[in-house]
């Protein structure tokens, strides 16, 4: 796997004990923290669900060189069973997005069987086809209601003690949400198994021949970031109040490809990066005549051709210590 | 080690910073200096013929009757197209109400999308005024204290299309359904309608919204052996799928009858008489019935080079109504807007007497009409000879009947 | 009537057949296009559904604005689709040979956003309608079920094209070194074959074929900007399950499936949208490398 290894050596941000790196680190959260008074917390909620979804998508491509088309089943299936639990079940949001990222992580475990025996764009193909096919269970199942979608999810209290109807509370939710996606997926990339997740992505016929079990790696990555995109999803709809189709359409595999590629592939940040801009661009444009889709295929097709390595990850490579590229 | 971290610190901040200036580029303050009316509804899709920017325009059309201005503040009207997805319509609406100081949802055909609006709507006290929409469920199970179900409704359609065909002794049915909430209201008012008339129902088959190729889908209507095949879906998918079954010869037996349960005269356009020909349907508006309707409609056409459907001209109505509510009650704010709406009769080219139940249902009288033959037609836009008045409380359900749980208040 | 096969009356089983046939007709010429392409290039061309979509908007084009029918459209639109696709190649795809084929599924990827967007921005979702030639009007009552000529008329062309790719490919000299490049293309070029220029051909005539699929589809299907999206997503099921590269598995898998596909219809259409997907993940769960595709 070639395709990410050019950010092999940006994988960003280890050191601890960085006083000045993590009075940076606090000063973003406490942008976090304020953000909600000064924009539409909507957006912003709608923001952190995408960027958690994209370092889900992230921890694959960027750190295991799996490049799944598939992710929108995790995301959108996770949506639709958070919503359906909370909504029909009455389950508490916090149970119900568990539930959904339980329900993504067992996709996970059938996807990543069925496809991971096979690499590059083989892989691609077949989770594109097997994410395809839970848009049409979707279309179909009495319980996701076609169309229509999952309406009318009550956003409820968390733990019983908050009351998310209220935009500041709902927003903290999905910012913790966010944050203990990110620190897993931070814990992971700098765990043992993250290195050898690395090491397979490097050369995996020599993580092969060292005793590894690659393909056990693997699947246990693709489970993770399954999982990590199925709570994205089921947070989203909660926050949005309805799972629909949109979610488990081939084209939001295709976004969060895009704001990964964007962001900057196999770096911690640039999901985020890729995700902010992603959102807000769109934001943004719909308000103008421009055709979103076609701006965004451009700037797609202009960061496959001319920075690959993403905004996060040409900028990691300028100031990045003088670090060798690959 | 150290300036890397920095860098990824930096980087987050610089990505808060673009979403901050993005996000606020799409705020705008909240004005409570004018009446801002927003038309949300499919504008380039299968059912931007029927509603579009056509209803925009009769927005306007009522608009301008009040000189643009209301209580001596500016009416302002913006459009969206929410091209038919729930989430994209519920996101606008919510946009629109929290950020751009929105105060009124006109039309969003598409039921499934009307009912996502009606969820944020309900919630935050703002009126919808819905005429694209056809789903009875609208002013029944999910009806709202400020949403108001205009032009037409599934129920209406039954009584008028259902009940007529069965009469003409139509009376075994098969169904071909758009497969979501319009869809699904549509065929289950219509089979208690033919039930109710004596006809029996010998199947149904779904098929997804947008659908391009209705070949095997009327297949299974055509081994079906029913006498009737019911359209239950609209604008393109209702103009595909009546093409296909001339292409498929479906009619041409004589033995089974296509039944267009909701047609627009936007439908009828695009197929040409000598395709549509004889179908029957039932609607709300007709251009061509009286001087006020024709004045109107001709003062329509001018500006927009159609003739208005139902759906357009009830945008105009329901818009004029919200207006003349607003001047009375002396306020802009939802629930008080909304009651003295319910207060006052409607009475304008689209509907006489038309009175607003508890449950935000607008009863006026539905038309029962047949489109011409090519030959009977003078011309274009001379499409339907109306074959009776429906009168409104026969068209639609009473508060009772609804489901709607508003009414016992 | 001749009762009923299984329980189902035999006018909905040939019917359903027939028109799974006619769908099949379409999977095989566009996953002959992408396996054609993928031999020669390695690259799974993502723009495949845009390009079947552009095949049949510049007919409907033709029709409208220049007033040239069915019969020029046949020929004219793949020509123009195929210069685009060398356009494509020269510009965009080329850079990319060298690195990993992942970033040419990326890149024809944000192609297909572009083209798709284009498109809607410009004529918006509806589809429009393409009239069916004057000479294909009409139908035939086979006594199962009452054929469209126009049907009809697909299910020929498309075999045609395919039997006579099929032909060119294993019989000309053309297709022998195509053969040889697609099998060792390092050796082929040591031979002294312009293997860039061919490369480029060979993408051209690919999406070629989309277009000439995307004109055929234009009276069936109404001409939509959405209309070779969700297609193509099955079309890329139909070269897995074929074993990609392998042209004669494309074509044979394309129309099997539609037929599977009809049959589905008959017993439980529920599953016809998903069971194209479903046998993907069996085929892949016994035979990885596809039906007829071998492993590399």
């Amino acid at each position: 796997m070639s395709l990410p290894s050019h950010g092999a050596a940006t994988v960003a941000v280890g050191g601890s004990g960085v006083p000045m790196g993590r009075l940076i680190g606090l000063a973003a959260l406490a942008v976090l923290l304020v953000a909600p008074f000064a924009l539409y917390p909507v957006f912003l909620m709608k923001v952190l669900c995408f960027a958690l979804f994209a370092c889900a998508f992230n921890l694959l491509i960027g750190f295991s060189g799996l490049l799944s088309f598939g992710h929108a089943a995790f995301f959108g299936g996770a949506a639709y069973v958070t919503a359906h639990t909370v909504k029909v079940w009455g389950l508490s949001p916090e149970l119900g997005i568990l539930l959904g990222t339980v329900t993504a992580a067992g996709m996970g475990l059938v996807f990543g069987g069925i496809a991971i025996r096979r690499q590059g764009i083989y892989f691609a193909m077949i989770t594109l086809a097997l994410s395809q096919m839970v848009f049409f269970l979707a279309l179909q199942l009495p319980f996701t209601h076609g169309e229509d979608g999952i309406q009318a999810v009550p956003r409820g209290t968390l733990f019983g003690l908050f009351d998310l109807n209220h935009p500041f509370t709902m927003y903290y939710f999905v910012l913790a949400v966010f944050l203990f996606g990110f620190a897993v997926i931070w814990r992971t990339v700098h765990s043992p198994f993250g290195q050898v997740l690395k090491a397979i992505r490097e050369n995996e016929p020599r993580a092969i021949s060292l005793g590894y079990r690659t393909d056990r790696y693997k699947l246990l990555a693709f489970v993770l970031s399954a999982a990590l995109a199925g709570m994205a999803g089921g947070t989203k709809a909660i926050v949005f109040q309805l799972a629909t189709l949109t979610d488990v359409q081939w084209q939001m595999s295709g976004e969060v490809v895009l704001m990964t590629l964007l962001g900057g592939m196999g770096t911690l940040s640039g999901p985020v990066v890729g995700a902010a801009l992603v959102v807000a661009l769109e934001n943004y444009l719909a308000a103008t005549n421009l055709p979103v889709p076609v701006v965004i295929g451009a700037i797609f097709v202009a960061c496959v051709l001319l920075f690959r390595r993403g905004i996060a990850g040409e900028i990691l490579a300028r100031f990045g210590n003088g670090r060798p590229q690959a | 080690m150290n300036a890397r971290l920095l860098a990824g610190a930096a980087l987050t901040a610089l990505t808060i910073g673009a979403a901050l200036t993005a996000g606020s580029a799409s705020a705008q303050g909240l004005s409570g200096d004018m009446v801002k009316i927003g038309v949300l509804n499919d504008r380039s899709g299968l059912y931007a013929d029927l509603g579009g920017e056509g209803s925009a325009v009769a927005a306007r059309m009522a608009a301008e009757e009040f000189g643009n201005k209301i209580l001596g503040k500016p009416i302002q009207i913006v459009t969206a197209d929410h091209q038919n997805k729930p989430d994209i319509g519920s996101n606008i609406a919510r946009q629109w109400i929290d950020q751009d100081g929105v105060d009124v949802i006109v039309d969003v055909p598409n039921s499934g999308v009307a009912l996502a609006v009606q969820e944020v709507t309900r919630d935050k006290k703002k009126i919808f005024l819905m005429e694209g929409p056809a789903t009875s469920r609208l002013s029944g199970d999910a009806c709202s204290p400020t949403g108001f179900h205009w032009a037409y409704d599934t129920h209406a359609l039954a009584v008028g299309t259902g009940r007529a065909m069965v009469q003409e002794g139509g009376d075994s049915w098969y169904f071909l359904t758009a497969d979501y909430a319009f869809g699904h209201q549509l065929e289950a008012d219509t089979a208690a309608e033919v039930k109710k008339a004596g006809g029996k129902l010998v199947g149904a088959v779904r098929h997804p919204l947008n659908t391009s190729d209705f070949s095997s889908f009327l297949l299974q209507a055509q081994s079906s052996g029913a006498k009737i095949v019911a359209l239950a879906n609209a604008g393109g998918d209702t103009i595909t799928s009546i093409k296909q079954a001339s292409e498929f010869g479906l009619t041409q037996s004589g033995k089974q009858k296509l039944a267009g349960l909701l047609l627009f005269i936007s439908d009828v356009h695009a197929l040409g008489l000598s395709v549509a020909q004889d179908l029957v349907l039932t609607t709300g508006f007709y251009w061509d019935m009286d001087d006020e309707k024709r004045a109107w409609s001709k003062k329509f056409f001018d500006k927009f080079g159609k003739m208005p459907t139902m759906v357009q001209a009830g945008s105009y109505s329901a818009v004029r109504h919200y207006l003349k509510a607003i001047e009375a009650a002396g306020v802009d704010d939802g629930p008080t807007v909304a009651a003295k709406m319910k207060e006052m009769p409607v009475n304008d080219m689209f509907a006489k007497n038309g009175k607003i139940l508890a449950n935000g249902r607008m009863v006026h009288d539905m038309y029962l009409a047949r489109v011409k033959k090519p030959s009977e037609s003078k011309g274009p836009w001379d499409y339907y000879q109306i074959l009776r008045t429906i009168p409104g409380a026969e068209a639609f359900a009473t508060v009772e009947e609804s489901g709607c749980k508003l009414a016992a208040k | 009537m001749m009762g009923t096969i299984f329980g189902i009356p035999p006018q909905a089983l040939f019917g359903q057949l027939l028109l799974g046939l006619i769908n099949g007709s379409f999977y095989a010429l566009l996953s002959l296009g992408l396996a054609v392409i993928f031999g020669m290039l390695n690259v799974i061309n993502f723009a495949h559904g845009a390009l079947y979509m552009m095949g049949a908007f510049v007919s409907w084009l033709l029709l409208t604005q220049f007033g040239i029918g069915y019969w020029w459209a046949l020929l004219l639109a793949p020509m123009i689709v195929g210069l685009f696709g060398v356009a494509l190649e020269k510009t965009l795809l080329s850079r990319l040979y060298k690195l990993d084929h992942l970033y040419g599924l990326l890149l024809t990827f944000g192609c297909a956003l572009m083209i798709e967007g284009a498109f809607r921005h410009l004529y918006g979702v509806s589809g429009q309608p393409y009239p069916i030639p004057e000479a294909l009007r009409g139908g035939q009552n086979l006594g199962f079920m009452f054929l469209p000529n126009y049907r009809g008329w697909v299910v020929v062309a498309s075999l045609i094209v395919c039997i006579s790719t099929w032909i060119a490919i294993e019989k000309t000299k053309l297709g022998a070194y195509l053969r040889a490049a697609t099998e060792n293309p390092v050796l082929v070029q040591a031979f002294g074959i312009n293997v860039p220029r061919m490369v480029t051909l060979t993408y051209a005539f690919g999406v070629a074929l989309a277009g000439l699929a995307g004109v055929l589809a234009a009276p069936i299907y109404q001409v939509s900007p959405l209309m070779g999206s969700n297609l193509i997503i099955v079309v890329f099921a139909v070269v897995v399950i074929g074993g990609m590269g392998s042209i004669l598995g494309a074509v044979l898998t394309g129309y099997g499936l539609g037929l599977l596909e009809g049959l589905t219809k008959v017993f439980y259409p529920e599953a016809s949208n998903i069971v194209v997907f479903v046998i993907m993940a069996v085929v892949l769960m016994i035979k990885p490398a596809g039906l007829f595709g071998r492993e590399r």
